[in-house]
């Protein structure tokens, strides 16, 4: 392809089937504790 | 739903719903919109055919039509559906923030817990309530393996015995019961020592270090009760403290305010004293406060996130990189849908408990009495408040709906919202500004990498 670079082709739908198993850490025990960031946190199903 | 921009030299395309991200050059960037709105070639070609050659704008629109068929660009939203089955599930508790010491020996300005009382009395909790709380944890945690117990205050090193009874009681019991704990600590480093660095490298999972940066910065906002700065005091612990972590599972964390709008020199300041797990974020703060950031603030701090992004690619080629927390962002392995949509728990998974064992959504709305929820010995009694907060998800915030961050931020802090707009299914609008701002430039970082180690191999 010429014109694009793709840097991911993560499929989000993908995660619909498998998702949801709620193993992962709760957003606010990282380091915020006063907004809200998921787009950091990883998916303890893929350990 | 795409999102397209311009930040550092790159042409970005999010594909919102596949998550997906692509650089593209100009003529594909020029080309997008149309395709968005439907415009055949014909159009396309007319209204872009004095910027680009006619076979370059084909070209762009046949690449752009791969992608479409590969699932990377244009998809649809499906989640709406499964979110609304996935938000009537049976939730479990899987994290509590222990309020361990409403008690404080600094007396922060913009501090939330008004320095560390809650708008309550001063107290401590005491060994057999922090018991009873993990015990409620465990009991309502289902088939969750992983629980996660923040020991946060006010400061919690005023209460340290009971932080290492519980940890120990908590170790004996997830033998038991199957469990892992996941324990954290927030520290302001007054009282932090050897013992305790010591104790927590071997019983903490992550370690959050308060300090907003340059010591004129700190010092005027974290003072003694009697004003004078801790910056001198906790520096070289907390620099001692990341080291014996490996400058690993910690962050040094702070605040910046409509004071130091120039909070890049902080972050960056906090790199050059070694740290390299940085956390600085926004207050939050209702407008009347001298300190609160103001909507004209905007425009400075989206300047500051992308000085700071680009020193962070320069310091990342010259081999002193650092991570700053809200920029991190995991493009492959990151959380499923229902984490990104469905918000941070707060009010269902994850819950406050304050030191007499009252239950509250989370340690920001500790002190609202309408938001009491029960307490650790009773248990859960606030149903309805429950169900409300179990709604809370990207699809019951029209403001979130368009919103091409939703995946990153899963509609925002439910209290900021309340705080703000008086409801948690709204969003806090300066907030919301600045995380799309971050999120730009966590993707732009991702793609200057990506350029470098291509041009490394």
């Amino acid at each position: 392809m010429k014109h694009i670079k793709t840097l991911n082709t993560q499929s989000l739908q993908k995660t619909v089937k498998k998702g949801g198993c709620g193993e992962c850490q709760t957003s606010c025990q990282s380091a915020c504790k006063t907004s809200c960031t998921v787009g950091n946190q990883s998916c303890e199903n893929n350990k | 739903m795409i999102h397209q921009y311009k930040n550092n030299g790159y042409n970005i395309v999010m594909d919102i719903n596949s998550g997906a991200v692509h650089i593209v050059d100009d003529v594909v960037y020029d080309v997008l919109p149309f395709l968005e709105e439907n415009n055949g070639e014909e159009d396309i070609l007319a209204a872009l055919s004095g910027k680009y050659q006619k076979e370059s704008i084909l070209e762009a629109i046949a690449d752009c039509r791969e992608l479409e068929e590969a699932g990377t660009l244009f998809t649809e939203d499906v989640y709406e559906s499964a979110i609304e089955h996935f938000s009537k599930r049976p939730t479990v508790v899987k994290a509590l923030c222990l309020h361990i010491a409403h008690d404080c020996n600094l007396a922060c300005r913009y501090c939330f817990a008004e320095e560390g009382e809650y708008h309550g009395r001063r107290a401590l909790m005491s060994y057999e309530v922090g018991k009873q709380a993990l015990d409620f944890l465990i009991a309502n945690s289902g088939n969750r393996r992983n629980l996660e117990v923040d020991f946060f205050g006010g400061e919690p090193l005023m209460n340290w015995q009971v932080v290492k009874d519980l940890v120990h009681y908590g170790r004996e019991q997830e033998k038991k019961f199957d469990k892992n704990f996941r324990f954290t600590l927030t520290t302001n480093g007054v009282l932090l020592n050897e013992e305790i660095m010591e104790f927590c490298n071997r019983e903490m999972a992550n370690v959050v270090l308060s300090i907003d940066g340059r010591k004129e910065v700190h010092d005027y906002m974290r003072p003694f009760r009697k004003g004078k700065g801790s910056y001198d005091l906790i520096v070289p612990k907390f620099q001692q403290f990341a080291e014996s972590r490996g400058q690993q599972k910690y962050y040094v964390r702070g605040t910046f305010t409509r004071h130091n709008l120039d909070f890049a020199e902080d972050v960056l300041h906090l790199a050059d004293l070694g740290f390299e797990q940085i956390s600085v974020e926004p207050v939050v703060a209702m407008p009347e406060e001298e300190y609160a950031l103001r909507e004209e603030d905007i425009p400075k701090i989206c300047e500051e996130y992308d000085r700071l992004a680009a020193e962070m690619i320069k310091r990342h080629k010259e081999g002193k990189g650092f991570n700053f927390f809200h920029f991190m962002i995991d493009l492959t392995g990151g959380p499923c849908v229902y984490k990104r949509l469905s918000g941070c728990g707060s009010g269902t998974e994850y819950l406050a408990v304050t030191p007499w064992g009252d239950l509250y959504p989370c340690h920001q709305f500790v002190g609202e009495e309408k938001f009491l929820m029960g307490n650790v010995f009773d248990g859960l009694k606030a149903k309805e408040l429950q169900e409300e907060f179990k709604g809370c998800n990207v699809y019951a915030k029209e403001k979130c709906r368009k919103c091409f961050a939703k995946f990153y931020c899963s509609g925002g802090c439910a209290a900021n919202a309340y705080k703000f707009h008086g409801s948690i299914n709204d969003a806090y609008d300066i907030g919301c500004e600045l995380q799309r701002k971050r999120v730009e430039c966590a993707i732009m970082i991702k793609a200057a990498l990506a350029e470098e180690e291509e041009k490394e191999n």
